[in-house]
């Protein structure tokens, strides 16, 4: 006998509603903590306390929901460059790199020195803020430009720069600049630190220990102005035609390499920006092991966000609520797995966008 | 220093690179970018140690390190080929999620000692001056799989009926389904292939060229490198060999720089102040890309490229490649 029932999946061929992108993606991440959590459970652990800890861990008071925001604010700004990047099929794996880039350069300004150590802080910021994105659309710039003259695969690219810059940041941290032999700078003078919401403690009593510092300000400025630049400007229509239809785009006469180039150095600056507003805002100093994987997870944010600069910021708090618990939950690897298994789901629930699945009664069929 | 011990170990490293890039050849070739690589790579590697140790088996170990690639090589393969997602996001997600597996699965596994796949010498070919020195001798078997495997996988692409299914798929697969050929069919099992190479290439590491547990150290990139070896290699497995070959050396050689006082004769820089060792270790990374500009420049001007499909869904009945 044959099944009474069959599933039948068929083309969307109407809009699809506004409200499905959301739920499908909110099911991903859903099923994606099911899945981790019977991993879990199949190593001996105990999903539903992990689950526990993780919210008191990264929402439970002000200090950790301010821990978690702190932990977010770097995911913001890479999560918006590789949307950026996305947007123009430009597969920008490197934004690791390019953090680290834009660290290093920022942590310049303090340590060659750039500028008289005395400067005001105003000055010593700037400097940073400018250093830091230099640094980072440098990164970009070499994968960007070798992308656009010599057709390389820019993912590969992109992926080699990352070890190499944080071999390049070892090479100072462990060396030149290190700190009496620890593999760290000396720490910054406090002209170099961002304004952090604890430094107010003394007027507002509730804020002391809130390490949420300025660099959040630079995430939700950069969301303001990529949105912009993807959904109202001139350039942005641009890439996004660039992005789904090459061969129109070249017909249109557009600029291909040179938006390339542009998209990759603007990509990067972002990142190195996320790198500064690190060194700047919470070690206050270069050291080893400044990204816990930013880079990376910027990836995924900016899929999980379908791109959207905005639903960047929403989903960046998510993944930085990972991270704060990621540190502390064991095995380690979790949080990780967690990433991946969200992207995943996110990918695969897309399919849902794109087709009905309809469960068809065998007999109606036949009709 | 020894140019001798060089290129004995650059061929036993090489052998992973080269394991990794002729799965991802035959993935590519069917039409399916595969960048979990890395991911696969590490839980082959963590699923083959931890199998050896359990079982006290090595081979036991390599065989579920090969499953274990295989399996996970499948998630990519229905996202991507029947679900039609990027191939590009897919890969990488699932280079997270193999290596957040291989994480979580391998806690523990640091600093054990299963049992190893066996290193031996061929008999007769190993007493060949030289050569049999730096070819045959004290080599894990698992390298001379991998010199089996180049001359195997090279017929079996451009020579056999199936390895012209292969091709056929990854250029024009709306033509090889008028012949017949099942497309969906075709992709799954070359995607299955890579990863069970890929697996195969992670317990290459971890049960025999350097072995151990070293979570995500085990592999160090290594993955990734083999992606762009392929890229390199213009999708030829015996090109893709040397390559690999050529970057196990490199890595030894780099290795070796590091150690001595003197220097062809001059004072070592680098034994002078450690710190410029990092260049060195950069330098495998800037040489990918070094490697990949000369070798798009060349599949520009002979207009090679990559399988005329690689990265595009086929969808039965629409128009498209």
């Amino acid at each position: 006998m044959k099944n009474p029932f069959t599933l039948q999946i068929e083309k969307r061929s109407e809009d699809i509603p506004k409200w499905l992108p959301l739920v499908t993606s909110l099911g991903a991440v859903l099923v994606a903590f099911i899945f981790s959590g019977l991993v879990l459970k199949m190593i001996g652990g105990q999903p539903l306390r992990v689950l526990g800890f993780f919210f008191t861990a990264t929402f439970g008071s002000w200090g950790v929901f301010s821990d978690t925001l702190v932990k977010a604010t770097p995911l913001i700004m890479v999560g918006l460059a590789c949307s950026l990047a996305f947007k123009m099929k430009l597969w920008n794996i490197g934004a690791e790199g390019q953090f680290y880039l834009g660290a290093f350069f920022a942590s310049m300004v303090v340590l060659v020195p750039l500028v008289p150590p005395d400067s005001p802080k105003v000055v010593v910021l700037t400097a940073m803020v400018l250093m830091g994105m230099i640094g980072g659309a440098l990164w970009g710039f070499i994968p960007g430009i070798l992308k656009a003259k010599y057709n390389v695969n820019e993912i590969i690219t992109t992926l080699m720069l990352n070890y190499v810059a944080i071999y390049w940041n070892n090479y100072w941290i462990f060396g030149k600049w290190s700190d009496a032999g620890f593999q760290m700078t000396p720490m910054f003078e406090k002209t170099a630190w961002l304004p952090r919401l604890s430094d107010y403690a003394k007027q507002f009593n509730a804020l002391s220990g809130i390490t949420l510092h300025l660099g959040v300000v630079f995430g939700l400025i950069a969301a303001f102005v990529i949105w912009w630049i993807i959904e109202r400007s001139r350039w942005g229509y641009e890439i996004k035609l660039i992005g789904d239809n090459p061969k129109a785009a070249r017909y249109a006469g557009l600029n291909i390499s040179r938006n390339i180039i542009l998209v990759m150095m603007i990509s990067g600056a972002l990142a190195g920006l996320a790198g500064m507003a690190e060194v700047s805002g919470v070690v206050h100093r270069l050291q080893e092991r400044i990204s816990p994987g930013y880079g990376f997870s910027g990836i995924i944010v900016a899929w999980l966000s379908k791109l959207n600069p905005f639903a960047v910021i929403i989903v960046s708090i998510l993944f930085g609520a990972l991270i704060v618990a990621g540190r502390e939950i064991q095995p380690s690897g979790i949080a990780f797995l967690l990433q991946g298994t969200i992207l995943f789901m996110v990918i695969s629930s897309d399919v849902l966008l794109r087709y009905k699945i309809r469960l068809v009664r065998y007999n109606e069929e036949k009709a | 220093m020894n140019l001798e011990i060089i290129l004995h170990a650059g061929l036993a490293t090489g052998t992973i690179l080269l394991f990794a890039a002729i799965g991802e050849i035959f993935a590519e070739r069917a039409g399916v970018m595969n960048l979990g690589v890395e991911g696969m790579m590490l839980l082959g590697a963590m699923a083959g140690f931890s199998t050896s140790l359990a079982t006290q088996n090595a081979w036991l170990g390599l065989i579920m390190a090969i499953f274990a690639g295989g399996i996970l090589s499948l998630a990519h393969g229905l996202v991507t080929i029947h679900f039609q997602a990027d191939q590009v996001v897919s890969g990488l997600s699932l280079t997270f999620l193999g290596t957040g597996l291989a994480l979580v699965l391998g806690e523990g596994l640091t600093g054990q000692n299963p049992p190893l796949i066996p290193n031996v010498s061929l008999p007769i070919l190993a007493s060949i001056p030289f050569l049999g020195s730096v070819f045959f001798t004290n080599h894990s078997i698992l390298v001379y799989v991998g010199y089996l495997f180049i001359p195997l996988t090279w017929y079996y692409i451009y020579k056999t009926r199936p390895g012209m299914h292969l091709r056929a798929v990854g250029e024009k697969p709306s033509a090889a389904d008028t012949l017949g050929i099942n497309v969906y069919r075709v992709r799954y099992f070359y995607v299955f292939v890579g990863g069970c190479l890929a697996g195969l290439a992670g317990a290459t590491i971890s049960l025999s060229v350097s072995p151990g547990w070293y979570s995500s150290q085990t592999t160090s990139g290594q993955g990734w490198i083999a992606v762009a070896i392929v890229i390199f290699a213009q999708w030829n497995p015996v090109r893709a060999a040397v390559g690999g070959y050529l970057f196990g050396m490199l890595r030894r050689f780099i290795l070796d720089l590091q150690g001595p006082a003197l220097l062809f004769g001059f004072q070592n820089p680098i034994f002078m102040n450690h710190n410029l060792s990092f260049f060195l270790q950069m330098t495998p990374f800037l040489l990918t890309i070094v490697a990949l500009v000369w070798g798009s420049q060349a599949a520009m001007r002979k207009r090679l490229g990559s399988p005329a499909a690689l990265g595009i869904p086929y969808i039965r009945g629409e128009r498209g490649l």
